[in-house]
């Protein structure tokens, strides 16, 4: 990488990080210190600015980055983390958005409590929000740390780890400065600025080959070294079964983990109404559709213009397929337009880290004042800190938790890192999160199952998998406690997460209580009492 | 863009009435919230009134009817996506040679099916905010502001 590069780049990071300072301090001036100022922006964003807000919450560089990686390196099966990142928005649409707004206030555990007995459930939702909020925060921290050392020409492991910890240090402040609101408007901003950088490539991509899309295709499979295997399903996930039963609990994975992603959740309480929060929905998913539709042509595209062995050269993972492919798409290596924008790229890429980093924080560590701090506590003690204190000590302690976990992780693909964490939030937080809508006969008992029932197989069989040990490319690669052989615990781990809410249910003592089912049940439709 | 016309209408009604309600500060403090906050328990004789109330319009035909509405749709439509999505995903695996079949050029049937995803993810989109917006809006509404006259009037009892 030329000095250039690196120049130009830096500035544009510096200038991102200088416009969301601003809007930092802006939007903190304002703020009155409420509880539901700084969870939920007091509740009065439109649906076409939450829309912008969820898109940006939601395609993370590990999109951004990954999938194309993934596509640029094995072709087709890279594609279904595009498609079901997509189809997953209709699970939250039908169920859960409209629901969720009314029923809840800030967090998940809102929801479940309307009609369960308050305090082990909420201890129980708030321990795996956060659960699931830390090994998302991860993926996104790996991505930071892979796309500097990029840009910095991957020598210095020494940069990889400070861009690391600077990113953390800069979503502190973030959040704990600005909140909600501030959050929101930095989603927003990135969201716009992560479509039109997408589309210029696109477009870029396309122009190179005349429009002509067969023609692009034809191309990725003839540079990729795969030939038309690289158009059809198998690549990364066919031979055995193990490694095709991983493609199938990942797909579930994907589709069911969006519903039950707490910082997804939490956008949902930004707008006034359900009506609103439907309509957010719909705007978010017309953006994220066109978002991942383009992933897919800049996945091929790389391959087709820059090569899989070069993609595969520079990153292992593929994490660096895009930066690459808009060096190419500029003019190539020393020219100024490869070096512009490759500029760009790096630093919308940067920016959609940042920005995402930030709405996670937010939401974990809002699950940890509102649903365990302020439930762990002793209930006759006064507190000694206001619930927002507490938030934004959490978030602190939660950046902390991520930085360290971050700089364990650096060499792991960024979009496999998501399916995780989608994976853990398919099995803990989306089966209680149904049953307390939808179920009559749910109990208290039964809410704390599922969600334990969910959360630890889920992270126990990750921890005994190919990922952690045992396998060349794991976290610990000297040490071997392998005992799950799917990379992806989905499949075992979302099934288990509802049937314990069911077994804990109907071995309950205690009876259903009807007239809290009703309440919520009235609640969730009408958005009779919605605060 | 499939979805485009459905974003336009779906966004750019501004007499919205949930929007005047917002004004009038509703929802600050009346008896039919949750405590979500550990807070001093509602007194027990106001509790079990708005219980009631909850209860009977639950059982009230316009709720009844409310709630249809909205199961007759989504219930078939998710069972119906997440049919198509699981075939998706399990052909993948399943039937490799169906999938790499060639339908023009380099584009085979796998290509297809996941512009397939795409595309009726956008048309379910469309057809669920059209439907809440005509079938199920106004009646929620309605029965939004007598539940909530329901609980004050509880409250104050």
């Amino acid at each position: 990488m030329t000095g250039d590069h690196q120049a130009l780049a830096l500035l544009l990071f510096a200038a991102f990080v200088a416009g969301t300072l601003a809007i930092t301090t802006w939007a903190g001036r304002r703020r009155r210190g409420s509880a539901e100022e700084f969870y939920t922006g007091g509740r009065l964003f439109s649906p076409m600015e939450n829309g912008f807000a969820i898109a940006g919450d939601y395609m993370s560089a590990a999109s951004f980055l990954g999938i194309s990686g993934l596509i640029a390196l094995f072709g087709y099966d890279g594609m279904l983390y595009s498609v079901g990142f997509l189809v997953a928005w209709l699970v939250v649409l039908f169920l859960v958005a409209e629901l969720v707004r009314n029923c809840g206030r800030f967090t998940l555990a809102d929801v479940v409590v309307a009609r369960m007995r308050e305090r082990p459930v909420r201890i129980a939702a708030g321990t795996s929000s956060v659960a699931v909020s830390v090994l998302y925060l991860v993926a996104q921290m790996v991505g930071a740390g892979s796309l500097v050392a990029l840009l910095l020409g991957g020598t210095s492991a020494a940069a990889r780890s400070w861009t690391v910890i600077g990113v953390g240090a800069l979503m502190v402040i973030y959040v704990s400065l600005g909140g909600m609101r501030a959050t929101t408007w930095i989603q927003i901003v990135k969201a716009v600025l992560l479509m039109a950088g997408a589309a210029t490539l696109t477009v870029l991509v396309l122009l190179r080959f005349h429009g002509d899309v067969d023609q692009l295709l034809t191309a990725a499979a003839e540079r990729s070294g795969h030939g038309k295997d690289f158009l059809s399903p198998g690549l990364r996930y066919g031979g055995d079964w193990t490694a095709r039963l991983d493609f199938i609990s990942l797909g579930l994975a994907l589709v069911l983990g969006t519903a039950g992603l707490p910082h997804i959740l939490s956008r949902f309480y930004t707008v006034p109404t359900a009506r609103a929060a439907r309509r957010s929905v719909v705007w978010a998913i017309g953006l994220i559709g066109s978002f991942y539709l383009m992933t897919i042509v800049l996945g091929f595209g790389a391959a087709a213009i820059v090569g899989t062995t070069e993609v595969r050269a520079s990153n292992a993972a593929g994490n660096t397929a895009v930066p690459l492919l808009a060096l190419d798409l500029g003019g190539g290596a020393g020219t100024t337009g490869g070096a512009v924008l490759f500029a760009v790229v790096a630093a919308v890429a940067f920016a959609t880290i940042l920005a995402v980093v930030a709405g996670i924080t937010l939401a974990s560590s809002v699950s940890v004042a509102h649903d365990l701090y302020a439930t762990l506590g002793r209930p006759h003690r006064k507190r000694r800190f206001t619930e927002v204190a507490v938030a934004r000590m959490a978030a602190v302690g939660v950046g902390a938790v991520a930085i360290a976990l971050g700089l364990l992780a650096q060499d792991m693909n960024v979009a496999f890192l998501v399916g995780l964490a989608f994976a853990v939030a398919a099995s803990a937080n989306l089966p209680v999160l149904l049953y307390s809508l939808f179920w009559r006969n749910f109990t208290t008992r039964g809410a704390v199952w599922s969600v334990y029932g969910g959360l630890v197989p889920a992270v126990l069989l990750v921890l005994l998998s190919p990922v952690v040990s045992g396998s060349p490319g794991a976290l610990f690669p000297g040490m071997d406690f392998q005992l799950f052989p799917l990379e992806n615990p989905g499949m075992v781990s979302i099934p288990l997460g509802f049937l314990a809410g069911w077994l804990g249910t109907v071995t309950s003592p205690e009876a259903p209580d009807e007239a809290r089912h009703a309440e919520t049940e009235v609640r969730a439709l009408t958005g009779a009492g919605a605060a | 863009m499939e979805n485009r016309e459905g974003l336009e209408a779906a966004t750019t009604r501004i007499d919205d009435p949930w929007y005047d309600a917002l004004a009038s500060g509703w929802g600050e403090g009346d008896g039919g919230g949750t405590p979500a906050v550990p807070g001093p328990a509602r007194p027990p004789q106001q509790r079990r009134a708005a219980a009631d109330i909850y209860l009977e319009v639950q059982r009230s035909a316009a709720f009844q009817e409310v709630r249809a509405r909205y199961r007759r749709f989504v219930v078939p439509a998710v069972l119906a996506f997440l049919a198509w999505y699981l075939a998706y995903v399990v052909a993948a695996i399943t039937a490799p040679r169906l999938m790499s079949h060639p339908v023009a050029g380099a584009v085979n049937v796998a290509m297809v099916a996941g512009l397939g995803q795409f595309l009726t993810t956008f048309a379910l989109t469309w057809a669920y905010a059209r439907h809440a917006r005509l079938y199920r809006d106004r009646a929620a509404l309605d029965l939004r502001w007598d539940t909530q006259e329901l609980t004050r009037g509880a409250a104050e009892r």
